[in-house]
């Protein structure tokens, strides 16, 4: 079939385009290399809703990170995504330098539009975050900053989106995109084909790979690791703000945070690599991450880490996100360089890109059927011991605890395995319902969801993977 | 609703078991065992490997064997089980909520007895750098998926730490046909025990590397390979030494930890050193009427010391819901010179009776002597001709020695020439 819109890529970019774009009367297509979505940058960074006093006046960033931290508080709760105001500190450590640089950031604030950012002076800044170091001298307040899961978000929008009609295409590695007299061929490594009438590309750190087949080289992306340690939950209160230092020449943006779900993030470094697939940690990399956050909060407690993982961002030279008419063909968007605040600005993005498609002559006609609600998949611990007495009365498989860290039960990871996207493996299972996201990792709940994961699609226990082809935890039948 | 029982035990392995029949037998009939698995033994039901029960049963026993004995006696006395039942809270006044496939389950206890045994220590613990690929399993994970799933999960295969489980696992995947290429230790000694090093590596010429650790984990998708490197005297790695080793499996075998989520949650304060609740000789809690036996309270190197500190425990339970506990005066205990840790932490000194306390060294050392002293009060002493921080050591102190202690109790030991 003819698609209307086909999207390069199930970021949260990808993602939360074909929501958008499910509100029409259109076809649209979503095409993803791996075996899951939210598998790129969207799968690990820092979660954060960010105020937007930082972008510089005038760019893109500025303008779609002011509009966005609204548009993405009320989506994510249309999504039942996860997501906090918190607010947001960011620290100047008694320098001369780095008190001005916060005045800075302030004034920038307000040209960009922020509301209710303050300058407070760290006895303040203690009163209402008591682990705060005692160098912090001085601190940006800023109260509409939150945190949000990233890949909650983006399973949730495209879940959504699927809900209204998208359809989604994993292990769909683009190789080529050929214009056609009614639009394009996008076909995959594999040898399949999709026909379109417009392509977005939203292919994150492969973006400029994307471009390079409509002949387009103008941009070049840069991947940019970051390495983070999570902390357990025992952590997860250290803090209530973000905790931000003001960039200084030892580092940019080591930040400390509590989660949406109760654990606390440090991190991320920032080292340009070479191959965007590169998300390993480093000795050095942790060391740092751990010697910085201590320095905005001493009293972390490192030895409660629970894991440590490399996210890959995409950035590009000039510093702001990219979102233009391809040069090399009609009726083709990229949207790239889409590094932080694009996670803030996913929704206020999707936007600005169907006003690009609409510009090229993409007609937007209202679905009528469309509902932006998503079920709430964590309906269930949300419940009182009364409410979840009578649901698991009605569904049992909710009585069944599988994850005990996370108190994960059966009848959750069954749902995260059927509805939309489905899961396909264990880290798809673990993103849907954090089953193996706790202290023990998965040690003890791993076999039982490998075993649901056979079962549900019914599928051999050899063939489960970890995430995808290749990535098998079991050799042979004993 | 919430119904009502004597003792509730947090648990069905061989410290909730054990517990079980000891308070039952000592006249305290209405008991229920809750536990998550659909079968009582917790991981002694993936250990099928023998060396059970020597101490305990005076028999050589395979895990689900040794499981077995106890659930039988369970089962004859009528001991209600719940299986497939999570504990999801234990409050200070004694109120279980668990929930199963039908439904929430509140209890008021009399007494509770925590037997939710302990995890291991994960990757994300050790913070080992790298890619993080399929194949990285704790050994316990990979021994269920092998001996409980019946699916080999690697054929070359490296394996961090000496502990115990680590051990048995270089034996198990070697008569699965894997070739294991090295078991490597970060410590300058094993953690495990010296029977388990025989007979799992040497005989099967398994080379064991102490004072070598794995620093990086290669692979996109599967495991590839390993590098591994000594280190030095405060554990830094020595560069010059690193060396890749090939394989699609590494096994994790750093460490148990007590599993206290519940008991946290329960308000009762932990020892930073076992992980496990501070109690007394009766193996209660700082909370009344809550007691912990087994791998929550201290990781046990023989599942036969585990009941018999569960049998502690279960008598001491029986007897809260008798209301004839310990009272009087008491102390607490403290570890002295190459002393780890002692258990219990406290001991109530006018009981009258033989108190054992329970303790691990700091590192492996030969003959040594033991001293028990309170101010200036010998209580005991004991000489061992070995000792090592894989092997529990437990010491008797006499009901009129305990008598004499009006001071903290200390435990050091000096070594003998």
């Amino acid at each position: 079939m003819m698609y209307d819109v086909v999207i390069v890529g199930a970021g949260v970019i990808g993602g939360m385009l074909a929501r958008q774009l499910s509100k029409y009367r259109l076809s649209v297509c979503l095409l993803e290399k791996e075996n899951d979505v939210a598998m790129g940058a969207s799968r690990a960074n820092s979660g954060i809703v960010h105020g937007g006093y930082d972008p510089e006046p005038g760019t893109l960033k500025a303008k779609l990170n002011a509009e966005g931290v609204e548009k993405l508080f009320n989506v994510a709760a249309e999504l039942h995504a996860p997501i906090l105001r918190n607010g947001s500190f960011v620290c100047a450590f008694g320098t001369e330098e780095e008190e001005n640089t916060l005045r800075e950031l302030y004034e920038r604030g307000q040209v960009n539009g922020i509301p209710n950012l303050s300058l407070i002076s760290g006895e303040e800044a203690r009163e209402m975050e008591p682990a705060l170091s005692e160098k912090v001298s001085l601190v940006l307040n800023v109260p509409n900053a939150g945190i949000v899961c990233p890949y909650e978000l983006t399973i949730a929008a495209i879940g959504n989106a699927m809900d209204n009609g998208v359809c989604l295409k994993t292990n769909y590695a683009v190789n080529g995109i050929e214009k056609t007299e009614k639009g394009f061929t996008v076909t995959s490594a594999a040898g399949e084909v999709v026909e379109a009438k417009y392509v977005v590309n939203c292919a994150g750190c492969y973006s400029d790979k994307i471009a390079q087949l409509v002949g387009d080289n103008f941009f070049t992306i840069i991947p940019r690791a970051g390495e983070y340690m999570m902390l357990d939950k025992t952590e997860g209160s250290r803090v209530s703000h973000t905790i931000f230092q003001v960039p200084s020449v030892e580092g940019k943006g080591i930040l400390v945070s509590p989660t949406v779900d109760g654990n606390l993030l440090t991190g991320p470094t920032a080292i340009k690599v070479a191959d965007p697939a590169c998300t390993e940690t480093t000795p050095e990399g942790l060391e740092q991450v751990a010697r910085l956050a201590s320095k905005s909060v001493p009293s972390v407690n490192f030895r409660q880490v629970i894991t440590s993982f490399s996210g890959v961002r995409s950035s590009e030279k000039n510093g702001d996100f990219i979102i233009i008419p391809a040069n090399g063909v009609e009726n083709m968007v990229h949207v790239a360089a889409i590094d932080s605040p694009g996670l803030t600005s996913c929704v206020a993005i999707a936007d600005y890109t169907i006003e690009l498609l609409r510009e090229m002559g993409l007609v937007t006609e209202c679905d009528p059927t469309f509902n932006g609600t998503r079920e709430n998949p964590h309906a269930f611990r949300e419940m009182n011991d009364d409410e979840k007495d009578a649901y698991i009365k009605e569904h049992p498989a909710y009585g069944k605890i599988v994850c005990r860290c996370e108190t994960v039960n059966e009848g959750e990871i069954r749902d995260a395995i059927r509805r939309n996207p489905p899961a396909t493996d264990i880290d798809g299972v673990k993103r849907r319902t954090r089953s193996g996201m706790g202290r023990c990792q998965g040690g003890f709940c791993m076999p039982y969801v490998m075993r649901l994961l056979s079962e549900e699609n019914n599928t051999p226990m050899e063939q489960i993977t970890k995430n995808g082809a290749g990535s098998e935890q079991l050799k042979h039948r004993i | 609703m919430i119904v009502e029982h004597d003792i509730v035990i947090v648990g069905g392995g061989p410290a909730g078991m054990a517990a079980a029949v000891a308070a039952y037998d000592s006249g305290v009939t209405d008991v229920v065992i809750l536990d998550r698995e659909p079968g009582l033994g917790g991981i002694l039901r993936q250990c099928i490997h023998n060396g059970f029960g020597l101490h305990k049963l005076g028999r050589e026993l395979t895990g689900p064997e040794y499981a077995d004995a106890y659930l039988k006696e369970v089962e004859a006395r009528g001991i209600k089980i719940y299986t497939e039942t999570t504990v999801t809270a234990v409050s200070p006044d004694r109120v279980v909520t668990a929930r199963n496939r039908e439904g929430i389950l509140k209890i008021q206890a009399g007494a509770v007895v925590l037997a939710m045994g302990c995890r291991e220590r994960s990757r994300g613990a050790l913070n080992i750098s790298g890619t993080r690929p399929a194949g990285v399993y704790s050994a316990g994970t990979a021994q269920k998926l092998i001996n409980c799933e019946g699916y080999m999960v690697g054929k070359t295969v490296v394996i961090l730490g000496s502990g115990d489980i680590g051990l048995i696992m270089a034996r198990r995947m070697t008569f699965e046909g894997a070739k294991v290429e090295a078991v490597c230790e970060v410590m300058p000694y094993s953690g495990g025990l010296i029977r388990n090093i025989e007979q799992c590596l040497n005989d099967f010429d398994i080379p064991l590397y102490l004072s070598t650790t794995v620093v990086e984990i290669h692979g996109k998708k599967r495991v590839e390979g390993v590098t591994i490197a000594e280190v030095d005297e405060k554990r830094r790695v020595k560069e010059e030494t690193k060396r890749y080793i090939p394989c699609d499996t590494l096994l994790l075998s750093v460490g148990l930890i007590p599993e206290n989520e519940l008991t946290r949650s329960a308000g009762i304060p932990i020892d930073p050193i076992t992980n496990g609740a501070l109690v007394d000789e009766n193996r209660e809690t700082a909370v009344p009427g809550i007691f912990a036996c087994g791998n929550v309270l201290q990781v046990h190197d023989l599942v036969d010391y585990v009941s018999d500190e569960a049998e502690i425990a279960g008598l001491g339970a029986a007897n809260f819901v008798r209301g004839s506990k310990s009272e009087g005066a008491s102390v607490e205990t403290v570890p002295g010179n190459g002393v780890r840790y002692v258990l219990p932490q406290r001991v109530h000194t006018e009981t009258g009776k033989d108190t054992a306390l329970f303790m691990r060294v700091t590192q492996p050392f030969g003959k040594v002597r033991f001293t028990v002293k309170s101010g200036d009060e010998v209580l005991a002493t004991a000489v061992r001709l070995k000792a090592a921080p894989g092997e529990m050591e437990k010491i008797v102190v006499k009901g009129d020695k305990l008598a004499m202690a009006k001071a903290p109790i200390t435990v050091s030991l000096e070594v003998v020439k």
